[in-house]
């Protein structure tokens, strides 16, 4: 085979490597909301229990994902755990904001879902959030109603 | 037999073994000095890129597909029972990018392309090429190793990408097709849960550490062989069986390096 022909091949094949490459940042992973993090801002919200989320958890309101965790920390003075959220610079929400811990489906993976209010001033960069709901911790719920139970009789 | 022969037998194994490393070790570092040759001679890289890049290509493909698909109907059968058949998507993914993408690609290059690259430079040496060159003052490790060497580390991590994309499109159409999970679901599970940096380049940086390995046991293997007929056969299955072992338990190493918590 001539050298022409052969290097068309290889061309090919590279060519080829490049676009499954480029399928595989943007189509399957998620390289593509990295590029959003320029006019995102943060927030912050001090949950009691936060069950399990993790950072990279998505925030989403009235089930549209709006933006993810990006740090957890303790507060050690406060014991609560500040959650930091990074919102994508689209979407902006009044300072009455309430923000809670939810669970996809029975058994998912956990999520913050914020529920606007109806103030006129909007979260900006570095805001709080004030009003927030722990995760339901199953333990806990279990304890309770039995607790309550065991009253009743 | 006393004991002092069989002492002497042991040592005597274990000598030629670590002599053979250190060989293998040298010869990696001659080549790495013989790169910068192939600035000058590119044409040799593209001549070698097209033999274990581009003719490995249908088997990767094949292989790529079929593993997707397979993948889809197995996840679908146990997630189903905990109504979580949404998840296929992300358990293909992962499976495929951590994994199955970076090992499978290494096991079938080492078979296909390392195996060619053995018996091609056994034979060179067992009929007296290689020497021949050096008489005409042509290096061989510059002309016909290097070359080889380069273009396998180069063509591994392109056909594993390659692998993966095709396999991920493979468990798409099962999944969508014949297992009726909604295309959008599909790939919102996809691209909320795989990370670029933690799973995709994570991949990519196995499948980078394999070529390098299975290309150099492969030329190794060949320069180094016995050179018989029979010795040549050694070798070629000396580089299967070696470069396959090394592919399976580098794995187990680099993922509890990074994935492990």
């Amino acid at each position: 085979m001539n050298t022409r022909n052969i290097e068309i091949l290889v061309g090919a094949f590279v060519v080829m490597a490049i676009v499954a490459m480029v399928m595989l940042s943007l189509k399957v992973s998620n390289l593509a909301s990295y590029g959003g993090d320029t006019d995102s801002y943060e927030i912050q919200a001090q949950f009691e229990n936060i069950g399990g989320l993790k950072e990279r958890s998505p925030v989403s309101a009235g089930g549209v994902r709006v933006g993810k965790v990006s740090a957890i920390q303790y507060n050690n003075e406060e014991f609560t755990a500040v959650v930091t959220m990074q919102i994508e610079g689209g979407y902006q929400f009044p300072i009455d904001t309430a923000a809670s811990i939810l669970t996809a489906g029975l058994l998912g993976e956990q999520y913050i879902g914020l529920d606007p209010g109806g103030d006129e001033e909007v979260l900006a960069e570095g805001g709080e959030i004030d009003i927030t709901q722990s995760a339901l911790v199953l333990e806990q719920v279990i304890g309770q109603f039995l607790y309550s139970k065991a009253q009743e009789e | 037999m006393n004991i002092g022969d069989k002492l002497q037998a042991i040592g005597k194994v274990t000598l030629n073994r670590f002599e053979r490393v250190g060989r293998g070790s040298l010869f990696l570092w001659q080549i790495l000095l013989s790169l910068p040759y192939l600035i000058q001679r590119p044409f040799l890289l593209v001549r070698q890129l097209y033999y274990v890049g581009v003719q490995t290509l249908l088997i990767i493909l094949v292989a790529g597909l079929f593993v997707g698909m397979v993948l889809a109907l197995q996840a679908y059968i146990v997630l189903v029972d905990f109504g979580a058949e949404d998840s296929i998507s992300l358990m293909v993914s992962l499976s495929i990018l951590r994994e199955l993408g970076p090992v499978f690609t290494g096991l079938l290059f080492a078979g296909r392309a390392g195996s060619a690259l053995t018996a091609e430079i056994g034979l060179m040496k067992s009929t007296e090429q290689l020497s021949g060159m050096e008489m005409m003052a042509v290096n061989p490790m510059q002309y016909i190793i290097a070359p080889r060497f380069l273009a396998g580390v180069i063509a591994v991590p392109l056909l594993t990408s390659i692998f993966m994309a095709v396999a991920i499109m493979g468990g798409y159409f099962v999944a969508t097709e014949m297992l009726g999970i909604y295309e959008g679901v599909f790939w919102s599970q996809m691209q909320v849960n795989v990370d670029f940096y933690a799973d995709l380049m994570n991949g990519m940086i196995k499948s980078l550490v394999f070529g390098i390995v299975v290309v150099w046991i492969a030329v190794f293997e060949g320069y180094d062989c016995m050179p018989t007929s029979e010795g040549l056969g050694q070798a070629t299955t000396r580089t299967v069986v070696h470069g396959s072992l090394a592919v399976l338990g580098l794995d187990f190493i680099l993922t509890a390096l990074m994935f492990s918590v």
